[in-house]
């Protein structure tokens, strides 16, 4: 079901800026995967992941889904934002109906929609006005909308950033669980360590000016995973030593940043990590 | 468990009495100032009927008073009189409104999605929008072959410009966001007309409305003035022309007691078409 990305040698230049923002990205993602994208501000992760959902098209090079050229939004690839962006003037149903609306499949609808709300834990919240609901409420109706076309692909923006650390966790669990369930292929922007580790198959880091990907790490721990075990908070601890390298090195102080190597060297030093993980580093 | 015990008996013996007793309270204080203002006008009036009367310039005037012109309010009423005039004038206002919406609500939608379209009709919209619609009198009666229709085109051209900045205002107010989702969840056009902006600009259009309700329902009287044999424009002039000053105060009454019934109609559409949350 999932859907297989590839992303062939993107470069994306913003009218009127002097940089490109996004320099020969060149990614596959697997039916099925989830992959994490993190990287500091700016770096242009937003950008990609709208370039992924057909609501941006890059300079150059070109998204393929399943093979076909990406050029419009579908409701087959679904983009779920920082905020929930619900129609404030309709019930939790009716904001998860819309897609369906859209696409003329009312037949049955209802049925699909309790099914859906259910699963998200908002059965009881059907018939309310979404104003009334909690942050963490609204982003489940966000994921029920999206999820109720059945698409391929899940885009993520940081979807749960704005959320408090229990509702957090609870969703992170809540979309691993539902996307491996329906074999549905993740891309996801967080600025979160450990929500990167808990969720991705695979954690991809990008470096800015221009936005390039510098460091890919594999996350094999079976799922669920325990976020206390010894293997989640080694990869959390390598994965901040890839976060450290793509900060200015102005920023770097103290901690486990300390450690990280700088912009410079960050090709050799990344490589001797990667020794002992499966961490592979292309080269900057 | 004690102190559970305690709670509820609180508040079965205080807290239900509590409401009725609120909602008394409540209604007296919603009623108490708008009757006071009433009471302010009405004073004013019967004052100044009262000075009139006490003129020897003015005492031509005096069933202007308070008294002579209810007398003749409950004549036109209970005569049935009045109804026909107001017909005639709703009539061409509900057309002048009809019009005005019609151009207004996707001329705004158009202004406010297109900043381009904002740039270039500010200019001509603003010069337009600052002629008094009744300076257009001559020429409206000189384009429409009916009095009717030139008052309809006098209301139309000074209700539209509310309506359509309104409209654009809100257009401006939508959240990209809900354009972005909509189009990732595959709306077309229609749909995004349809469920994404009639729905969120709809409390603006309103507003607009409202103020144009306000206008229409002021340039209707000086238009019915000129020419027309009904409206209440009409039975004003007609009964200054009969010095049966207390009909026409009568009719100013009846003029008032609409516009009120009009506005507060909108201000109902308003509330019911807005999207927040109550409170
Ligand atoms: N519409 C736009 N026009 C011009 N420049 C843009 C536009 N959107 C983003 N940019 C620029 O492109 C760069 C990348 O932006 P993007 O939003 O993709 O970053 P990001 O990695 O998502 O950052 P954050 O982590 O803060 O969300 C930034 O320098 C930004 O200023
Ligand atoms: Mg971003």
């Amino acid at each position: 079901m999932g859907a297989a990305i590839s992303i062939d040698y993107i470069t994306h230049h913003y009218p009127k800026q002097e940089e490109p923002t996004l320099k020969d990205i060149q990614v596959t993602v697997a039916p099925g995967e989830t992959v994490a994208l993190i990287g500091q501000s700016g770096c242009g992760k937003s950008t990609l992941l709208h370039m992924l959902a057909g609501l941006l098209l890059p300079s150059e090079g070109c998204v393929r889904i399943n093979g076909h050229q990406v050029i419009k939004p579908s409701p087959r690839w679904n983009m779920m934002f920082q905020k929930p962006s619900l129609y404030p003037w309709m019930t939790v149903r009716k904001n998860a109906s819309l897609g369906l609306i859209f696409q003329g499949r009312k037949r049955d609808m209802r049925d699909r929609i309790d099914e859906l709300l259910e699963t998200v834990g908002l059965t009881e919240k059907a018939e309310v006005n979404v104003q009334s609901l909690s942050g963490g409420q609204q982003q489940r109706v966000a994921l029920a909308r999206s999820l109720a076309t059945d698409p391929e692909l899940l885009l993520l923006d940081e979807p749960f950033s704005a959320l408090d650390a229990f509702t957090r966790v609870a969703l992170q669990d809540e979309v691993t669980r539902l996307a491996r369930e329906r074999r549905i292929s993740v891309v996801f922007v967080t600025h979160d360590i450990e929500e990167a580790v808990a969720m991705a198959d695979r954690v991809l880091v990008m470096g800015s000016n221009p936005g390039t990907i510098t460091a890919e790490l594999h996350i094999d721990i079976a799922h669920p995973r325990d976020r206390n075990s010894q293997a989640f908070v080694d990869r959390k601890a390598e994965l901040m030593g890839y976060f450290g390298a793509t900060r200015a090195p102005a920023a770097d102080k103290g901690g486990a940043e300390a450690e990280a190597p700088t912009s410079e060297t960050e090709s050799e030093q990344a490589e001797s990590a990667a020794t002992e993980s499966r961490a592979r580093v292309r080269a900057a | 468990m004690n102190r559970e015990a305690t709670l509820s008996a609180d508040t079965a013996t205080v807290e239900r009495p509590m409401p009725v007793l609120r909602f008394a309270d409540q209604a007296r204080r919603a009623l108490q100032y708008p009757a006071l203002g009433i009471a302010g006008l009405f004073a004013l009036w019967w004052w100044g009927g009262w000075a009139i009367a006490n003129n020897e310039d003015t005492m031509a005037f005096a069933s202007f008073a308070p008294g002579p012109t209810l007398t003749a309010f409950w004549d036109i009423v209970s005569s049935g009189a009045v109804w026909k005039p107001i017909e005639s004038s709703l009539y061409r206002v509900g057309w002048g409104l009809g019009y005005a919406i019609a151009i207004g609500v996707p001329m705004g939608v158009m202004i406010g999605y297109f900043l381009t379209l904002k740039q270039v009709t500010h200019v001509p919209f603003q010069f337009l929008r600052m002629i008094s619609p009744l300076a257009w009198m001559p020429i409206a009666v000189l384009a429409f072959a009916t009095w009717d229709a030139a008052i309809i085109f006098l209301i139309a051209i000074a209700a539209v410009w509310p309506i359509t900045y309104a409209t654009a205002h809100g257009v401006q107010r939508i959240d990209p966001m809900w354009l972005k989702v909509g189009n990732n969840l595959g709306a077309n056009p229609y749909h995004t007309l349809r469920y994404i902006v009639m729905p969120a600009i709809a409390q603006d259009v309103f507003a607009g409305i409202r103020l144009a309700v306000g206008v229409a329902w002021i340039v209707l009287v000086p238009a019915e003035y000129l020419g027309v044999t009904s409206g209440l424009g009409y039975a004003i002039n007609d009964a200054r022309d009969t010095l049966e000053y207390d009909k026409l105060a009568a009719f100013v009454l009846v003029i008032g007691i609409i516009g009120y019934m009009l506005d507060a109609i909108c201000v109902r559409l308003i509330k019911r078409s807005s999207y927040h949350a109550e409170g």
